[in-house]
């Protein structure tokens, strides 16, 4: 009875599944489906490499801050960098002072309560502060924007498939809409207000290019400011933020194998040790 | 329970002997994982995931645990609490990537222990309640893993709260009240979080009651091994201390190795990137998938495309992707055949490779975006999915002529040694 | 995480006579031993106080607004904080005290930073249960030594917050402070 009643649904299932696809294949003969735009002239991230690449990576300190340097200077008038704090920055080699002037002097103001009348007021950031938000809400940021909200960049790098590597790709890969895609998608023009990027998943970007010409920051430590080498440096810094604790992964990764592979060793010894007298004997 | 030769538990030490009148702690655990336990001596390391899949439960209850110390189950804070534990609690970042690669390898070891049971036929007569009781198992498993993936709070928690509570929306006249009981609203939010969160919590504890049923239920006529032909004297069975905690011991060091690589220098490898971006109900993330272990069940789903008269595609989907599942509970009396191990029937052994191709491509299309040509390659696989439990395993069990078993597992295990004479340092007992 | 297992299934094994002298069990298990104990202790650090929690372990307070015979209450580490600056009559009171005579003998000098003497700063917490003594706020009950009073049990405090009567057992704690300017200290 079991079987039979499996037997029936086995064929229902399998039937239907069936017809589906001959339905499906029949539709896709016959009515191939169109290709799109996004499917066409999107790009993969390019190849770049970093630091912290692979199972020994670390951060570079210099190349984060001058991508800290590149965020404040470019990126932090419209984005966010909600989940990371002043004080986290000692992670790239500045010293309590320092993170404390950082907070201090920086241009956006942290929300705040009038002790005196209760209103809202703002004051200077101390170190154990987040990074103040330039726009009060996303009401406010994409009125300020075309409507368009510039996203949180904490975890950006995480957010994105091949995270950094996408970051520069995106910051270095502004272009003129190719002629194909023109010729090809008519209607794929680039609306007024967005700017085309091939390495943005719809192709058309919100966000005017920050990174415009050479020299738009001046790095202290002597790096030339290329728009690449910008790129490259806000990239690397942007995946400090969204996973500032990589090195101590790698490095608790590293012990903790090497103290396995001992150990697995040792019990792999011990079975074989424990079973000698069983292999071949009969009882 | 046990067979006639099992050792009996002897406290030596006073204090044990105490114990064991008071309270038979000791005696039970002997009996049933210690040197109590006579097990077949052939068991080859198929027989490890068991043990593994207990110790990626206790991974998961132990850091689980843990970030529910840190974390706020409210829809305004929670994705932030588990950000702040990733970067400001000591050890947070590990005990985090560890709850969450530890569901994955949880779902791996036992996917494994359940194609060893599929493989060598352990599933049926005397143990049918093992199996079904692993079933269960594998249930709760899943909805515990749903629930905790929604917790975070990012784009892929929300929007795979939607979709498979919206499953439930297929169902005809009941199905949105349901739905909208589910998520205690008309689309995930705070009520939902936290209904989720507290039966996330709840559900491993009845996971850990419900494997000690499975393996008292084991214990009932003793594990079984890959000749599929039954212990038949002492000289078959081994203690279970320490022969088989010793190679379970190796099991775990290379379990642990595997694990450790995935933790430290991959973590975020198995997960979606759009789970880093926050929960917004005003945007869908281009495509929703659920994590990997769902996605043979997710092609399934996804495979009905056409109505079928009056039922529309989507309960179809539905239906089948749990009728996917339930159907395992049926296998015991779907696959008749007398011999138990697949390295026994020949015909078997085919389609059952035919059978772990079908679920891998199910797999990957299920991770894929829903256009062609994937639905229509998931359609054929989980056609055959269907047709290989459901018709195919009960005709190999009638026409089948299965190879000639061993007379005993001592008699297999000399056979394969005297194969492999000449070699001194062959292995142990495999 | 899983050397628990691991140290079970081998621990064990050393059981049996001629094994428990076997060098390499003996090596396996103790290797499962130290792998548990490193796992348990992240386990064990991850309940102490966080980064973030860490980072709010100071607090500066701005003295500028608090006129002699004026006190605050703010917070210090997520518990009451009582900055107050004495009267010289309230000085006088406090030095005329022999502090061999009192339950926790300290005199105003020990209590507070030298050539600052009128800057009381002390913990708003009552030594005895911990509940916030009354006398920070205008008008609130100041008890007979015109200090703190402890509504929960009577625990009066004097001007310089020293126990004079009542369960308490100590002074009201002053924490770690220092100057960094006339008119701001810096807790912590």
């Amino acid at each position: 009875m079991v079987r039979i009643g499996a037997f029936l649904v086995g064929l229902f299932f399998a039937g239907w599944l069936l017809v589906s696809f001959l339905v499906g294949a029949y539709a896709y003969v016959t009515e191939p489906p169109a290709k799109t735009v996004e499917h066409e002239f999107h790009l993969a991230p390019k190849h770049v490499s970093f630091s912290f690449d692979g199972p020994f990576g670390k951060y570079d300190q210099q190349q984060l801050q001058r991508g800290f340097q590149v965020f404040k200077e470019v990126c932090s008038a419209c984005h966010s960098l909600k989940f990371v704090a002043f004080r986290d920055l000692a992670a790239l080699g500045y010293n309590e002072a320092e993170v404390k002037a950082i907070a201090k002097q920086w241009a956006i103001k942290t929300p705040d309560v009038d002790p005196a009348t209760g209103e809202a007021s703002t004051r200077d950031p101390v170190p154990a502060d987040h990074f103040p938000k330039p726009f009060a809400n996303n009401v406010a940021a994409a009125a300020a924007n075309n409507n368009a909200i510039p996203p949180d960049l904490s975890l950006m790098t995480k957010a994105r498939h091949h995270g950094p590597a996408y970051v520069y790709s995106l910051l270095t890969g502004f272009q003129q809409q190719p002629a194909e895609l023109l010729k090809e998608f008519p209607d794929a023009k680039t609306p007024e207000g967005l700017h085309y990027n091939p390495y943005f998943a719809n192709l058309n970007l919100a966000m005017a290019p920050p990174l415009t010409a050479d020299g738009q920051v001046t790095y202290g430590d002597g790096t030339k400011p290329t728009v690449d080498q910008m790129a490259q440096d806000v990239s690397a810094f942007l995946a400090w933020t969204a996973e500032p604790k990589l090195e101590n992964r790698h490095r608790a990764g590293l012990a903790t194998v090497v103290f396995l592979l001992i150990a697995t060793a040792l019990a792999y010894m011990s079975y074989q040790n424990i079973w000698a007298d069983k292999k071949k004997a009969v009882a | 329970m046990s067979f006639p030769w099992a050792e009996h538990y002897t406290p030596k030490h006073p204090v044990m002997q105490w114990v064991d009148e008071k309270l038979p702690l000791p005696r039970l655990v002997y009996n049933a994982i210690g040197a109590g336990y006579p097990v077949p001596r052939n068991l080859n390391y198929f027989w490890n995931f068991g043990v593994l899949a207990g110790l990626a439960l206790v991974i998961q209850i132990v850091t689980g645990v843990i970030m529910a110390m840190h974390y706020g189950a409210n829809d305004l804070v929670a994705f932030s609490t588990v950000e702040q534990t990733m970067r400001d609690v000591n050890a947070g970042w590990l005990m985090r990537y560890a709850h969450a690669n530890g569901a994955s390898f949880f779902f791996i070891v036992v996917y494994l222990h359940i194609f060893r049971g599929l493989y060598f036929g352990s599933y049926k007569a005397p143990r049918e309640m093992v199996w079904l009781l692993g079933l269960v198992i594998f249930l709760l498993m899943m909805a515990t893993a749903f629930m905790g993936y929604v917790l975070p709070w990012g784009q892929m928690s929300y929007w795979g709260a939607k979709v498979i509570t919206g499953l439930f929306g297929a169902i005809p006249v009941v199905g949105e009240p349901i739905q909208t009981w589910l998520l205690g609203g008309f689309a995930p939010g705070n009520a939902s979080l936290n209904r989720f969160f507290s039966l996330h919590f709840l559900l491993p504890f009845v996971i850990a009651g419900v494997i000690i049923l499975h393996i008292w239920a084991l214990h009932i006529p003793g594990s079984s091994n890959p000749t599929g032909v039954e212990v038949k004297g002492p000289q078959d069975t081994v203690p279970f201390h320490p022969y088989y905690t010793a190679k379970d011991g190796f099991g775990v060091g290379v379990f642990l190795i595997l694990f450790a690589i995935m933790l430290f220098f991959a973590p975020n490898y198995l997960g979606h990137p759009d789970n880093y971006i926050e929960a917004n109900p005003l945007s869908t993330p281009a495509h929703i998938v659920p994590e990997w272990y769902f996605w043979p069940f997710y092609a399934i789903l996804r495979a009905f495309t056409v109505d079928f008269f009056f039922v529309p595609a989507k309960l179809l989907g539905v239906l089948a992707m749990f009728a996917s599942i339930l159907l395992l509970f049926f296998l015991p009396w779907l696959d008749t055949s007398p011999v138990r191990s697949g390295s026994y029937r020949p015909t078997f052994r085919k389609f059952f490779w035919i059978l772990i191709l079908d679920v891998l491509v199910l797999g990957y299309c299920g991770g894929a975006p829903a256009e062609e040509p994937y639905v229509m390659i998931s359609q054929v696989f989980a056609g055959y999915y269907f047709a290989h439990f459901l018709i195919i395993l009960p005709l190999i069990a009638r026409f089948e002529k299965p190879l000639p078993l061993p007379n005993s597992i001592t008699d297999a295990v000399l056979a394969k040694y005297a194969k492999a004479d000449g070699e001194p340092a062959a292995v142990p007992a495999e | 995480m899983a050397s628990v297992e691991h140290s079970d299934g081998q621990g064990l094994s050393g059981g049996e006579g001629v094994r428990r002298r076997d060098f390499i069990n003996i090596a396996a298990v103790s290797f499962a031993g130290v792998g548990a104990v490193a796992v348990v202790l992240p386990l064990i650090d991850q309940m102490n106080p966080s980064a973030d929690v860490l980072a709010l372990a100071s607090t500066e307070v701005d003295l500028s607004a608090i006129q002699p015979g004026q006190a605050i209450k703010t917070t210090f580490r997520s518990q009451p904080l009582f900055v107050r600056q004495l009267t010289p009559k309230e000085i006088a009171e406090a030095d005329k005290v022999d502090p061999s005579t009192l339950r926790d003998p300290q005199t105003l000098e020990e209590r507070t930073v030298d050539g600052k003497k009128q800057w009381l700063i002390t913990m708003g917490v009552c030594t005895h249960l911990g509940c916030v003594p009354l006398g920070a706020g205008e008008g609130e009950n100041r008890g007979e030594f015109g200090g703190y009073f402890c509504p929960c049990h009577g625990s009066s405090y004097d001007t310089a917050a020293r126990i004079r009567k009542g369960p308490a057992p100590k002074n009201l704690e002053v924490p770690k402070f220092s100057f960094t300017s006339d008119t701001a200290i810096l807790v912590g």
